[in-house]
């Protein structure tokens, strides 16, 4: 896959209440979940997002509660996809169960600025930084976490498991 | 002979049929309970539908009404009636109305429905509280909860296992919050990002249950996927005639292979807080106490077991919460409601004037029943305190132990018990 956008840029430790505050959590609908993605970073992420737009984010993206919101309320506000210097487990579990494509990439984390235009091969893991003509490589998903993605989520690959041995 | 492993090794190689695992190995494996809650559950029971075979085992799947029940606004009662529902048509077991729940962490060891080297997932980061009781329990998304609850299997990758040692005794007021909230501060929120966590040494062995519930619950907010516990004596009497299933015992290697071993001195160990915003930014309490509060909170998943509630009341007997502070006191079961009715404990919280609420999760993530407004703190022993966790954004809360935050709210302002005349 093959992203473009410009960036939003967010430092280190982005919980999951900033993502998208429990006060909203009373529904799961990806459109109102994403009209108040980011709501308590208070930097107006909301009115700036276009589709297509890469959040860039340092160590430890989405700690805290177990809420697949998260992803979710990102993945709707138009956002193609999030690079970091690292994820918080359960979130990178989530992302790749729900399909918000996710890198890796401490370097590409730490000189990407918020405002630059960046493009993103996934199967190959190469950034670029088309403003700084910068690039960077995130490591490659586990063959495993590949065939999830491949199969198009978890569940469409437990459905298919499931129906190969008959369950 | 398998090479030596540690505890949540030893689990995940079972529940995967394997003689050994190795940290960083992808496995599939078989689960004992899925958990979800009522955010959690509709989002895990659609993907239920989708897969469109029903769940695994209907004796296996436990669904908890907790963190916006009773229902707080029509949304809220449109998801407990998803999980309600669900529940009846697929006659999941494991279902508790509200009237005979609590706070699902709390519960479920309670209840004896998880039980030690059981493999669980739960859509609820918290799920790691069980390690307290030997189990490996991690918190997972819905759509993991979702696969689990149709499939019984869930996939892993090994973690690395980090060792904690508390040696010598705790400080003087210390309490088993105060040694997570202190591993905390030391190691950073992500310090033990994908790690398992053991505990051990003399400190922890002399911690009751209760207390190593705490500890494990709070985990995740390092950043681990399971805190461990082994099961020794003091928790073989806690379970006796409580598990609803039999227990399994796994032990570490002596020689098993960490890849890292922290020691604490439990001497250095203090009564402590987190200030915000985040769990590590832990304070001891000495260095807190010109810092005003405008409620306290005592209850939740981390702190509100009978033991927490005995431990607010001894401080709060025959004393009042500060007139310019809220007391809003939360036992997480039923049962630990009950026990405060029998022990005379809400006697004593109703003269001190706090609000004693139902079972509920409330504000430990800003849902209901005590929401704090702009500028305002609440000392809390719950256990995150991230911008907007219990409310306005710009509202701060404090994460401390039930003595700490029962004594605060008589002071005031942080405090210890002993600080009080
Ligand atoms: S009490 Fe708080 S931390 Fe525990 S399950 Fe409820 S909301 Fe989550």
């Amino acid at each position: 896959m093959n992203f473009h956008g410009t960036v939003h840029k967010y430092g280190r430790d982005i919980d999951t209440d900033v993502i998208i505050a429990a006060r909203y959590l009373n529904t799961s609908d990806p459109a109102e979940l994403a009209a108040h993605c980011m709501e308590d970073a208070r930097d107006g992420f909301v009115d700036r997002v276009k589709p297509g737009d890469i959040m860039v984010a340092g160590e430890n993206f989405g700690c805290g509660s177990s809420r697949e919101h998260a992803p979710v309320a990102i993945k709707a506000s138009g956002v193609s996809c999030v690079i970091a210097a690292s994820f918080a487990r359960i979130f990178y579990r989530n992302a790749i169960n729900m399909g918000l494509p996710i890198l890796e990439c401490p370097g590409a984390a730490a000189a990407i600025n918020a405002g630059d235009v960046v493009s993103v091969d996934t199967s190959t893991g190469t950034i670029t930084d088309e403003t700084t003509g910068q690039t960077f490589q995130a490591a490659p998903f586990p063959p495993f976490i590949q065939e999830i993605i491949d199969a198009g989520g978890l569940v469409e690959r437990t459905a298919r498991v499931m129906a190969a041995k008959g369950e | 002979m398998a090479r030596p492993m540690t505890m949540a090794e030893k689990i995940l190689a079972a529940h995967a049929h394997l003689d050994e695992v190795v940290p960083g190995q992808l496995i599939e494996c078989d689960l004992d309970l899925v958990l979800a809650n009522d955010i959690t559950a509709p989002i895990a029971i659609d993907v239920v539908d989708r897969i469109g075979a029903g769940v695994f085992d209907r004796d296996r799947i436990c669904l908890v009404p907790d963190h916006y029940s009773p229902a707080k606004d029509i949304k809220s009662a449109e998801q407990d009636k998803v999980m309600r529902d669900f529940a009846r048509k697929e006659r999941i077991t494991h279902f508790w109305e509200q009237g005979c729940a609590g706070i699902e962490h709390a519960l479920l060891p309670e209840q004896g429905v998880v039980v030690p080297g059981d493999l669980i997932i739960g859509a609820d980061s918290h799920t790691c509280t069980y390690g307290g009781i030997g189990a490996f329990a991690t918190g997972v998304g819905s759509t993991d909860a979702g696969v689990g609850m149709a499939s019984g299997r869930a996939w892993f990758k090994v973690p690395p296992t980090i060792r904690v040692e508390v040696t010598g005794q705790l400080a003087d007021g210390a309490t088993a919050k105060d040694i997570i909230l202190h591993l905390i501060g030391k190691i950073g929120v992500d310090g033990a990002l994908y790690r398992a966590i053991e505990f051990g040494g003399p400190v922890i062995e002399s911690l009751s249950v209760e207390g190593r519930l705490t500890i494990a619950n709070m985990a995740i907010e390092a950043g681990g996927k399971a805190g461990l516990f082994e099961v020794d004596d003091v928790a073989r009497a806690w379970l006796e005639g409580r598990c609803q299933r039999e227990p399994r015992e796994f032990h570490p290697d002596p020689d098993a292979t960490y890849e890292q071993v922290i020691t604490i001195d439990g001497a250095d160990v203090e009564p402590c807080v987190s200030w915000p915003h985040l769990p590590s930014n832990t304070h001891t309490v000495a260095d807190s106490r010109h810092i005003t509060v405008d409620q306290a909170v005592i209850g939740s998943c981390t702190n509100g077991r009978i033991e927490d509630m005995r431990a607010a009341a001894d401080v709060l007997r025959g004393r009042t919460i500060h007139p310019d502070v809220r007391c809003i006191v939360i036992p997480a079961t039923q049962k630990v409601w009950l026990d405060c009715v029998h022990e005379g404990l809400m006697d004593v919280f109703v003269q001190a004037n706090c609000v004693v609420s139902t079972p509920t999760c409330g504000p430990c993530l800003g849902g209901y029943m005590g929401i704090l407004a702009a500028g305002e703190r609440c000392v809390s022993t719950t256990n995150r305190n991230f911008v907007g966790r219990m409310g306005h954004p710009d509202s701060e809360v404090y994460l401390a132990s039930p003595a700490v935050a029962a004594a605060s709210a008589v002071a005031g302002h942080i405090a210890l018990p002993s600080d009080l005349s």
